[in-house]
């Protein structure tokens, strides 16, 4: 369980972090999906012990994250962006030198190569791979010494959708070997399809959290269906007996194309209730 | 220890590789040998270059090479992730700094071997260098922990090694510098390889050595104090 209770952060006099009270369960990707600048990276530091902070206190399978020690750590995996491969080191390498720390055979080495999809290219230099490669790298040190808890920072911003889409099945997988994984977003597709239960951080405050469904649904206030018909028309129909009469009538006419509820995306929920958006 | 080791692998593997660095480690022993079996000339002293050379390899390689390594790993990120897996910043220093010095050990044994060197003269002359290495590895330690990256590390690291490594040869030409040498560990050292038939240190030299160590390990405490491995 990864929990933080009321904790505050500033830098320089300025709060990045306020009063944010959250918990992540075992078993579960908890997400944190926030516009850039919102303050995601701050609470994975402050979380993961790299950070100090001024008020609240945060817990992590139960211990303070005040009072983390090295044993704690070994624990978890972590992928940022400003932890660095060893440029000239190829793939294996990079990931020997922590198996090393971790105290991790070659087989096991092979095994997460494997699973990232770099079986192949263990003998390439880091430098030489590509920005897709790179993360997949960067997720296989990440996974390599098997921990219980992951901090995902926007593990596949910038890459192109497949390599995204490679990148969710590997999280997917440690959700179902039993991780607890905590992963921060700007992305609303990403937390709509990795996260079990999400919140939205804005400037450093908690906005509101839920499952990614149950937000959606909680702020459909309009309660519209859109209706696509075979002729082209699209109609807007609420949710009253009338429309259903007439969308009866549709159906039964066979000029049914597509018929949708029109609950607002992650995006317009942000929007909502912020005012702004989570991508720019 | 498993975590030091785990540094001074790496750090192995990655100096094959690295050519800046490697340059550091092979250039004066390179030179050193070069010049002493092609260059001779008439009435020159006896191993001439080696005793010219061997106090700037000392003062160089170790600032130069240790404040680079750990620069690099702050600026790319890879110290922080090292940290995290709970590698100390002892553990990661001891690695570095012993990987340091057997690359300098070891390169000093083969030159001053193949400059003729041996006996007690040779012993005498690798425990004096051994004990400069040390030296010249806290203080390259103490700036690389003190830079956020390799620009900042160079820009500290270029005046220092030229102060240490050159204030002995210029003492040699100029008496007024040669007083305020006197005070660097790395002049002690030049004037103890340059003794006649035998390396040796007095006991001025001896204080002023120590004196030198105590104050850069101040420094390098300092430095750790104050940025520390960690931070940022
Ligand atoms: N080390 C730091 N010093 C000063 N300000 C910082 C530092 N780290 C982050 N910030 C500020 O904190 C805010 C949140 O940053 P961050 O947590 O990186 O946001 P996110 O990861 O959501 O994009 C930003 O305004 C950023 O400028
Ligand atoms: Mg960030």
């Amino acid at each position: 369980m990864i929990q933080a209770m009321n904790i505050s952060k500033s830098f320089n006099g300025k709060k990045v972090l306020d009063k944010i009270t959250m918990e992540a369960r075992d078993g579960e990707i908890f997400g944190l999906l926030g516009p850039s600048g919102a303050g995601k990276t701050t609470l994975i530091r402050v979380l993961t012990g790299q950070l100090q902070f001024e008020e609240g206190d945060a817990f992590v399978m139960g211990k303070s994250v005040k009072e983390l020690k090295g044993k704690d750590k070994k624990q978890f995996g972590i992928m940022m962006d400003d932890f660095g491969l060893y440029d000239r080191l190829t793939c294996y390498q990079n990931l020997r030198v922590f198996a090393d720390v971790y105290g991790v055979n070659d087989e096991d080495i092979y095994e997460v190569l494997k699973e990232v999809r770099l079986e192949g290219a263990e003998k390439k230099e880091a430098s030489k791979l590509s920005k897709g490669m790179k993360e997949r790298l960067r997720l296989a040190r990440a996974f390599l010494h098997r921990p219980k808890v992951l901090f995902l920072d926007e593990p596949t911003s910038g890459l192109d959708p497949q390599t995204a889409n490679e990148i969710h099945d590997m999280i997917l997988k440690r959700k179902n070997d039993g991780c607890i994984i905590f992963l921060t977003t700007h992305n609303m597709h990403e937390a709509e399809k990795l996260c079990d239960r999400l919140v939205l951080l804005n400037d450093g405050h908690i906005v509101e959290e839920g499952a990614p469904q149950e937000l959606c649904l909680r702020y459909d206030h309009q309660k519209r269906i859109q209706v696509v018909m075979k002729d082209g028309r699209t109609r807007d129909y609420s949710f009253d007996e009338k429309s259903g009469e007439e969308i009866g009538r549709i159906i039964g006419s066979g000029n049914l194309l597509t018929i949708h509820s029109k609950e607002p995306t992650l995006e317009t929920v942000f929007m909502e209730l912020t005012g702004r958006r989570l991508e720019v | 220890m498993n975590e030091a080791r785990a540094v001074l692998k790496k750090q192995m593997i990655d100096t094959r590789k690295n050519k800046a660095v490697l340059i550091q480690f092979i250039l004066f022993p390179v030179m050193t040998i070069v010049m002493t079996l092609l260059v001779k000339m008439d009435d020159m002293p006896e191993f001439f270059y080696l005793k010219l050379f061997s106090v700037m390899y000392l003062a160089m390689a170790p600032i130069t090479s240790m404040s680079a390594i750990i620069s690099e790993e702050k600026e790319k990120g890879t110290l922080r992730a090292l940290m995290m897996s709970d590698v100390s910043g002892a553990a990661y220093l001891l690695g570095i700094g012993l990987y340091d010095f057997f690359c300098c050990m070891a390169c000093t044994v083969l030159m001053s071997r193949v400059c003729g060197l041996e006996g007690d003269v040779w012993r005498d002359y690798l425990w004096i260098m051994a004990m400069g290495f040390l030296i010249s590895i806290v203080l390259g330690s103490a700036i690389g922990v003190l830079s956020k990256n390799q620009m900042n590390a160079t820009s500290l690291s270029v005046p220092i090694m030229c102060v240490f490594s050159f204030l002995p040869m210029i003492a040699q030409f100029n008496s007024t510098v040669e007083k305020i040498a006197k005070f660097f560990f790395t002049e002690q050292i030049y004037l103890a390889l340059n003794r006649e038939k035998s390396v040796k240190m007095d006991i001025e030299g001896i204080s002023i050595v120590m004196a030198n160590a105590i104050l850069i390990l101040i420094f390098f405490i300092l430095a750790y104090r104050k940025e520390g491995l960690k931070k940022n």
